[in-house]
C-alpha cells in the first residue's frame, strides 16, 4: 500500500486541551481518584479483596486443584490400575503399582497396591481425569496446596483416598453410574492393539 | 566550644540518626499502606497479630530482619571495594544532609538550639551540596557491578540526578533573594514575619517540588529502578542489606527534601497568628518541634500519594522536561524575583 492511497485513514491523535498541556490540572484529578480509593478503604471499607485464611475463596467448578483416588459405594477405590492415566500423564508424576485383584472383589482383575502421584511434578492439566476409563481419579477445587517438605507434597493412595473423604460432600463425583456399554473395559483398552 | 557543647551535639546527633531510621522503617509500612489503599487492598495487616500487637505494627522489624537475614550475594565479577563502598556513600550522603536541617526553633534565645550544626550561614547550600553527592553511590554501584545493564542504569540515573539539580537549585534561589539569606532558620523567621513562601514564590514551589521527587527517586521520575528496561538498574547485583541501604539512602532523602520543602515554603515550625522568632522557653519549642514534624510528616504523605497516582515517566520525556521546561521556568522565575525584589529594595523599604 502506497503512503498517498486514498484508502488510507489517517488517524490524529487527540489534541489536548490547555490544561491538558499544563499537566497539573491532570496530575491534580489523578490525584483525587486515588484519593478516592484510600479513602474508600480506609474508613468506609471498601477493599475488594478476599482475605485468605478467614474468607474462602470458592473456585469455579471446572478448577483444577489437587487429585482424589475415588472410592466406589463399598469404599474401595474405584481405580483398576490400567495404567491409562499414567500414560496420559504428560509428567510422568503418576506412579501406580497394580496387583491382581483379591478374589472377594469379582468385578475387577486388578487394583492399585500403590498409587502414588507427585504433586510437585503435577501440571494440573487435567488428562489423567480424562483417560481414566473408570473415573476413579478426579481433580478436586483444593487449592490451598502447601507443604513443609518435598516428601509431605508426594501424595500416596491413602492420602489420595483421604482427599476423597474430605471433599466428597462439597464435589460430589462427577460420574456416578457405570461406563456405557459400548466403552471398552480396561483390560479390553489395554489389550488392543495401537492403530 | 566547650566539652558541654559538644556532648549536645553528639547527643542531637544520635537523636537524629536514631529518629530518622526509626522513621524510615515506619514510613515503608505507612508506604505499603498507602499502596494498598491506593489498590482497594488492605496491605500489612498480620505480622504480631498472634502476640497482640494491632496494625501490623512490628512489620518493619520483620522487614529489617528479613534484610539482614538473607543471603548477601557478591557476584565474583564485581570490583569489590568500590561494590561495598557504594551503599554506604548512599546512605552517608543522606544522613549528613541533617546536620543542618533545623528541627525545631534555633537562635540566641532558645534553651536548646533543634539542629545539629546551628548557625551554618549557607545551610541550603550544603544541603543541596551533599544532596548532589549521592550521584556518586549511583554512578560507583552501576560501575562496580561490572554489568553493562547495572552501568547504564546508573549512568542515566545520574543523568537525571543531574538534570534535576539544576531546577532544583534554581527554584530555592528565589525564596532565597526574597528572605535575604541562605541560612534555614533566618528564611523560617521571615517567613514568620510575612508569609509563608508558596504565596510569594508559587512556581518556585512546583518547581522545586517536582525536582525534589526526581531527586529522590520517586514516582514519576524513579527511572534509576527501571525494572522493565534495565533489570533493575544501578543495583541490579545488589542484595539482602546492601539493596536495603540503597532504599534507606533513597527515604533519607525524602524525609530531608521534605524537611526542606516545608522550610521554604509552608514557613517551617511557623503556624500564623500563633508563633513568631522570637518566643522562647521549653513550650514554645515543644509545640514548634511538633508543628514542623507534622508538616513533614503531611508532606511525606503526599509524596507517597502520588507515587501510587502517577505512572513512571519516559526517560526522553523525564529529560525533555528538566532541560525544555523546568530550566527556563525556574530562570524565569528566578530573574523576575530578582528584579522584584530589587524594587521593592529600592522603592518601599
Amino acid at each position: 500500500m502506497r503512503v498517498d492511497d486514498p484508502k488510507l485513514k489517517k488517524i490524529e491523535p487527540p489534541t489536548m486541551s490547555l490544561g491538558d498541556r499544563f499537566y497539573l490540572p491532570q496530575v491534580a484529578a489523578g490525584l483525587l481518584v486515588t484519593a478516592k480509593h484510600i479513602f474508600g478503604v480506609a474508613f468506609q471499607d471498601k477493599a475488594i479483596t478476599v482475605q485468605y485464611p478467614e474468607q474462602q475463596h470458592v473456585p469455579s467448578p471446572v478448577y483444577r486443584g489437587v487429585h482424589r483416588l475415588n472410592k466406589d459405594e463399598e469404599g474401595r477405590p474405584k481405580c483398576v490400575a490400567c495404567m491409562l492415566c499414567a500414560t496420559a500423564c504428560p509428567a510422568h508424576c503418576i506412579d501406580i503399582v497394580g496387583a491382581t485383584a483379591p478374589p472377594s472383589w469379582p468385578d475387577r482383575e486388578k487394583y492399585p497396591e500403590s498409587f502414588v502421584i507427585d504433586e510437585l511434578r503435577c501440571i494440573y492439566c487435567g488428562m489423567c481425569e480424562e483417560a481414566c476409563p473408570v473415573e476413579a481419579i478426579e481433580l478436586t477445587g483444593l487449592y490451598d496446596l502447601t507443604g513443609l517438605s518435598r516428601e509431605e507434597m508426594i501424595f500416596d493412595k491413602a492420602k489420595l483416598l483421604s482427599v476423597f473423604d474430605v471433599t466428597r460432600d462439597a464435589e460430589p463425583m462427577k460420574f456416578t453410574t457405570p461406563p456405557p456399554a459400548g466403552r471398552p473395559t480396561p483390560t479390553q483398552a489395554l489389550d488392543s492393539p495401537v492403530s | 566550644m566547650t566539652i558541654w557543647v559538644l556532648i549536645g551535639i553528639l547527643i542531637k546527633m544520635l537523636v537524629v540518626v536514631g529518629v530518622t531510621q526509626g522513621a524510615v522503617a515506619y514510613l515503608i509500612l505507612v508506604e505499603r499502606k498507602i499502596a494498598a489503599y491506593a489498590q482497594d487492598r488492605i496491605g500489612p495487616n498480620r505480622c504480631g497479630r498472634e502476640i497482640g500487637v494491632p496494625f501490623a505494627l512490628i512489620q518493619p522489624l520483620a522487614d529489617g530482619a528479613k534484610m539482614l537475614l538473607k543471603e548477601d550475594v557478591v557476584p565474583k565479577y564485581v570490583t569489590k571495594p568500590l561494590y561495598i563502598l557504594a551503599p554506604w556513600i548512599a546512605i552517608a550522603t543522606a544522613m549528613i544532609g541533617f546536620a543542618v536541617v533545623p528541627f525545631g526553633p534555633v537562635g540566641p534565645n532558645q534553651i536548646i538550639d533543634f539542629q545539629i550544626a546551628p548557625n551554618v550561614d549557607i545551610g541550603i547550600l550544603y544541603v543541596l551540596a551533599v544532596g548532589s553527592l549521592a550521584v556518586y553511590g549511583v554512578i560507583l554501584a552501576g560501575w562496580a557491578s561490572n554489568n553493562k545493564y547495572a552501568f547504564i542504569g546508573g549512568l542515566r540515573s545520574s543523568a537525571q540526578l543531574i538534570s534535576y539539580e539544576i531546577p532544583l537549585g534554581l527554584s530555592i534561589l528565589g525564596m532565597v533573594l526574597i528572605a535575604g539569606s541562605l541560612d534555614m532558620n533566618r528564611i523560617m523567621a521571615w517567613q514568620s514575619r510575612h508569609v509563608w513562601g508558596i504565596l510569594v514564590q508559587p512556581l518556585g514551589f512546583i518547581l522545586f517540588f517536582t525536582s525534589a521527587f526526581a531527586e529522590t527517586n520517586r514516582l514519576p521520575f524513579d527511572l534509576p529502578e527501571s525494572e522493565q528496561e534495565l533489570v533493575g538498574g544501578f543495583h541490579t547485583e545488589y542484595s539482602a542489606m546492601k539493596f536495603g541501604m540503597f532504599f534507606l539512602g533513597e527515604y533519607l532523602h525524602v524525609i530531608t527534601v521534605s524537611f526542606i520543602t516545608v522550610i521554604l515554603f509552608f514557613g517551617g515550625w511557623d503556624v500564623p497568628f500563633v508563633t513568631s522568632p522570637d518566643q522562647s522557653g521549653l513550650l514554645w519549642a515543644i509545640v514548634k518541634v511538633g508543628v514542623i514534624t507534622s508538616k513533614v510528616g503531611l508532606v511525606i504523605l503526599f509524596i507517597m500519594w502520588v507515587r501510587w497516582t502517577l505512572p513512571r515517566f519516559r526517560y526522553d520525556q523525564l529529560m525533555d522536561l528538566a532541560w525544555k521546561s523546568m530550566i527556563p521556568l525556574a530562570l524565569i522565575n528566578l530573574v523576575m524575583t530578582a528584579g522584584i525584589v530589587q524594587l521593592v529594595r529600592t522603592y518601599w523599604v
